[in-house]
């Protein structure tokens, strides 16, 4: 090494100091977290914390932000539907963060929806949900039902032959929502009412005994069936051990669950749920040395080698790639700049695609259909063959079908009818007029 | 023909494979081994060449075929990105995955996964294999084998198998073999065959209780030929009144089995609030550390997961008393007689345990595994199979009931227990330490509350969330039953067991929960102390 090597090495080093103290000069880029870390939710949210923990530091080590550092600001909404609302406007008011992660569950959403539009704030929502909302504040980097549940249903139509149709879901919104939206889908393919079975169990059922036998009954008829389960979390435990028990397989009546991921069959002993199908928009399985980098520091940060990664995390990711890209585009955090920013920016997603924020807030994504393997992973089946854009209103929905979301100038609305040409009220103010 | 003849040499091959087995890897070394490309003609095969690439494996004779096929079923077949070679995958957990040559049987080691490309399988694939292997299956000497490969053939039936499946029913066949494939004939003979075979068909079929069978009929009424259509609708009214009994017997059966894990859940709570009458809203973690405690056990105890799920019916039994002590002496002994107070208290006591659970352990759910004797089902018939998990659990909670009253009934401290109850003071007097008395009532009722989590462990999630969903079920039952009677409380958890089964399929899980809440309301009304009210002056204390 030359002389001159030296001096410039020690040239660049002199000047990464100066560079360090003017980033340190600024105030850090706040960034709240709200995910339950206690109480029922706390299953589910507590890993998407650590990943965005995680992305904080890995960004933070290249540099930050524009110069700037980026701090994590944690509150624990403990899994209580209001408490998320104080909770956001505490981040909001009294952190003043510059931008929100957080949520799981669609309610819990509602509930923080007319605080972060009432303070102006920026929340990146990371769970697939039932749709019909778009707020001016909220960016959906989760799957909307045009993203996973109508490709599902297809993948089973055209690649499986089922005719026979069982809706299972837990009994609240999303599972609400989303079946009525599949149920007008299958009724326009022609798909008679008698082939339609549509069943409802409280959170948490544990008892699937005859629930099960009535799906058998009914997969008897000579059609192929499926079913089709928006069953939350915790209850699927159970009811795959039933169907297993009661000699149900997947190649009898195939199951496709919208809310089941690599996190939830950690808990299970998944031999006999082999070949059941998943739809989501990310895999842990998928081959992809992006994917495969993710988990290596995924692995690395939770310190455990069996800790999985799961699609809100992947989303959480994407979600937290747009932001930092449209800091950089905008060149500050100031949240009106954020918002025009960001619509556009393209960040890579962990399947080896690119996913784009659309104007309507919702995201670009690939659909994956995977069959669960006895080692608590998914096999990808199938796959669109391009990335579908979320679509926040659905056409399957008689008060929805007019209806679109575009945030950008002119226009500016989430709930634009396009028969009558009016806007309609914010996302905030309808979760208002929904809890009263 | 093909394969009729490749199955009749496969099976010679499997007599002949210690033989072939010798002989392989002299000429693998000096040829190429067929069985690679075989292997690599299944890797490549696209989603329509699968059949052909199966079919090539089957009909090559290779002793190792059957290896591979299972293999590919099982997601373990993968292929080596830089080499090509197609590897069987030992171990796919972590990182870096183990992994073995498939024709050699060699293991090749640690591979990172990131060179692996898996050789994709989907549903439609596997049930064809599943059809495939069933058929070679066929031809086993182990009578359970094929039981269990006569079984599989249930709607697997096609052309391509329709005639060795005739040459084989032509043989002398265990009888269980003989009637299955009959009904797998006659299934796909009522789907493809002519007028004469479709009737014949429907004969063999009337009576089955299978669901196959049933969704073939089905499919026959739906067809063309009305003679054929009017033969299937009056065998599926024969089968439809049998399986009328077998409904009744099953939901019966589902509400027994939902009435003792009620019973189990409950019957600790009936000592601690029935008979001491203290409100212990933290009953319900009481039964998650019996669960938990079943979790560790079989960490403990990796590979037997059998022994250490009896292991842990005293083990988990001592942790939830242990627990129940901790409980009454540092908060539950200081409330005495303030009930409100109680069970504000032990709810603040039933989150914090939650809370620790989630903290130390972790939030997630565990994975307790299942014994092998515990898992499948006792069939009856066709149409009526009852659960193993579930009938042991029923089983076990009449053994616990059993236990319970005897000592209640026939121990010392049932006796002083009644005492101290009945009349706090005068039992005193009489030389019995009520203090004591307290304490092993309470660690009586939280340990049979732990046993309770190990049943549970068996059926529902290992996780924080456990005790939960089963104290307002617990409580009902106990209020149901009449409070301080065992007996109420185990009429009461099978009648609440069976009436929401009977509701379940009728009015759906959700309506069915709230109509059996109601009722119990109403009945309260008429009868305020139960099913089985206490009689005498104990009453009125």
């Amino acid at each position: 090494m030359s002389i001159k090597t030296h001096v410039k090495l020690g040239l660049s080093a002199l000047a990464l100091s100066v560079s360090f103290h003017t980033m340190a000069a600024e105030d850090p880029i706040k960034v709240g977290i709200l995910h339950s870390l206690s109480g029922t939710m706390a299953i589910s949210e507590t890993a998407l914390k650590d990943t965005m923990e995680m992305l904080i530091e890995k960004q933070n080590e290249q540099g930050g932000v524009n110069g700037r550092m980026l701090e994590a600001v944690v509150v624990d909404p403990a899994s209580n539907w209001p408490l998320f609302a104080e909770k956001a406007r505490e981040l909001l008011e009294k952190e003043k963060v510059d931008v929100i992660f957080g949520n799981w569950t669609s309610v819990s959403r509602k509930s923080v929806l007319p605080v972060v539009e009432e303070l102006n704030g920026l929340l990146f929502y990371p769970v697939q949900y039932e749709g019909e909302e778009s707020s001016e504040n909220v960016f959906y980097t989760g799957a909307a039902p045009n993203q996973q549940a109508i490709p599902a249903v297809n993948y089973l139509k055209d690649e499986l032959g089922v005719e026979r149709w069982v809706l299972a879901g837990t009994d609240y919104v999303y599972p609400r929502t989303t079946n009525k939206i599949l149920e007008t889908y299958l009724k326009d393919m022609g798909v008679a009412e008698a082939d339609i079975m549509i069943n409802y169990t409280p959170f948490g059922h544990s008892d699937w005994q005859s629930i099960v036998s009535d799906i058998k009954a009914f997969g008897s008829a000579g059609k192929k069936t499926a079913v089709v389960s928006t069953i939350n979390g915790d209850a699927n435990v159970p009811f795959y051990r039933e169907l297993g028990n009661q000699g149900i397989s997947s190649s009898d009546i195939p199951v496709v669950a919208f809310s089941v991921g690599e996190q939830e069959l950690s808990g299970i002993d998944t031999g006999p749920l082999v070949g059941h199908l998943a739809a989501w928009n990310y895999f842990m399985s998928v081959d992809n040395d992006a994917n495969y980098d993710f988990i290596d520091a995924w692995v690395e940060f939770k310190g455990d080698d069996k800790a999985v990664t799961n699609d809100p995390m992947e989303a959480h990711y994407i979600g937290f790639n747009m932001y930092v890209e449209a800091v950089k585009k905008a060149g500050t955090t100031d949240v009106e700049a954020i918002k025009e920013a960001i619509i556009g920016v393209a960040v890579p997603n962990l399947t080896g695609g690119i996913a784009t924020m659309m104007p309507n807030h919702h995201i670009t994504k690939p659909v994956l259909i995977g069959e669960i393997q006895d080692n608590g992973q998914f096999s990808v089946v199938w796959e669109t063959s391009s990335t579908v854009a979320g679509d926040a209103w659905s056409d399957f929905l008689p008060g929805s079908r007019d209806l679109i979301a575009d945030w950008r100038a002119p226009m500016k609305c989430g709930n634009f009818n396009v028969k009558t040409g009016s806007c309609g009220a914010s996302a905030g103010e309808q979760a208002l007029a929904d809890a009263e | 023909m093909g394969i009729l003849r490749s199955l009749l040499s496969l099976r010679l091959a499997s007599l002949l494979a210690l033989l072939m087995a010798i002989a392989a890897p002299a000429f693998s070394q000096t040829e190429e081994d067929p069985g690679q490309a075989l292997l690599a003609n299944l890797a490549d095969a696209s989603p329509r060449q699968m059949d052909a690439a199966i079919e090539a494996i089957v009909n090559s004779g290779d002793p190792r075929a059957r290896s591979w096929l299972d293999a590919f079923g099982n997601n373990r077949l993968s292929r080596n990105k830089d080499t090509g070679q197609v590897v069987v995958v030992l171990r796919n957990v972590g990182r870096d995955w183990t992994i073995a040559d498939p024709l050699t049987g060699e293991n090749l080691g640690e591979i990172s996964r990131r060179e692996l490309d898996r050789v994709n399988i989907n549903n439609a694939i596997r049930g064809k294999l599943e059809g495939v292997l069933a058929m070679l299956d066929l031809y086993s000497t182990n009578p359970e084998i094929q039981r269990t490969a006569a079984e599989a053939m249930m709607g697997k039936v096609n052309e391509t198998v329709i005639e060795p499946l005739n040459n084989l029913l032509a043989q002398d066949l265990p009888a269980r073999v003989r009637d299955r494939l009959e009904l797998a004939v006659a299934i796909y003979q009522l789907e493809q065959g002519d007028a004469q075979a479709k009737a014949d068909a429907i004969t063999t079929l009337t009576g089955s209780l299978h669901s196959r069978a049933r969704a073939a009929l089905n499919n026959a009424v739906a067809g063309d030929d009305p003679a054929i259509a009017a033969s299937a609708k009056a065998a599926l009214i024969s089968i439809e009144q049998k399986l009328k009994m077998n409904r009744a017997a099953e939901t019966l059966y589902f509400g027994l089995s939902l009435g003792s894990v009620l019973v189990l859940a409950a019957i600790g709570l009936a000592i601690t609030f029935g008979v001491m009458g203290v409100i212990n809203m933290a009953h319900g973690e009481l039964i998650m550390l019996g669960a938990y405690t079943t979790w560790g056990m079989q960490q403990l105890l990796p590979g037997q997961p059998g022994l250490a799920l009896i292991l842990s019916i005293p083990a988990g039994f001592m942790v939830a008393a242990l627990a129940g002590i901790a409980i009454e002496r540092s908060v539950i002994q200081y409330l005495k007689g303030r009930p409100l107070e109680t069970l504000l208290a032990t709810f603040g006591i039933s989150l914090i345990l939650q809370q620790l659970v989630r903290t130390v352990i972790s939030p997630l759910n565990r994975s307790v595994t299942t014994p092998e004797w515990m898992s499948g089902s006792l069939v009856i018939n066709d149409a009526l199979s009852l659960t193993l998990n579930r009938l042991y659990v029923i089983g076990f909670a009449l053994v616990v009931f059993a236990g319970l009253m005897l000592i209640m009934r026939r121990t010392r401290l049932g006796l002083e227990v009644r005492a101290v109850t009945q009349n706090r003071a005068m039992a005193r007097s009489m030389g019995i330490k009520a203090t004591r008395v307290d304490i092993m009532t309470f660690a009586l009722g939280s340990g049979v509350a732990g046993l309770a989590g190990v049943a549970l462990s068996q059926i529902t999630n290992v996780g924080p969330n456990l005790g939960q969903n089963y104290i307002i079920d617990s409580f009902m039952v106990v209020v149901f039953g009449g409070v301080g009677n065992l007996w109420g409380t185990l009429v009461a958890g099978l009648t609440l067991g069976t009436i929401n089964q009977i509701l379940e399929p009728w009015a759906g899980a959700v309506l069915a929960k709230i109509m059996v809440l109601v009722m119990i309301i109403l009945f309260i009304q008429k009868r305020p102390r139960g099913l089985f009210p206490q009689k005498g002056r104990a009453a009125e204390g």
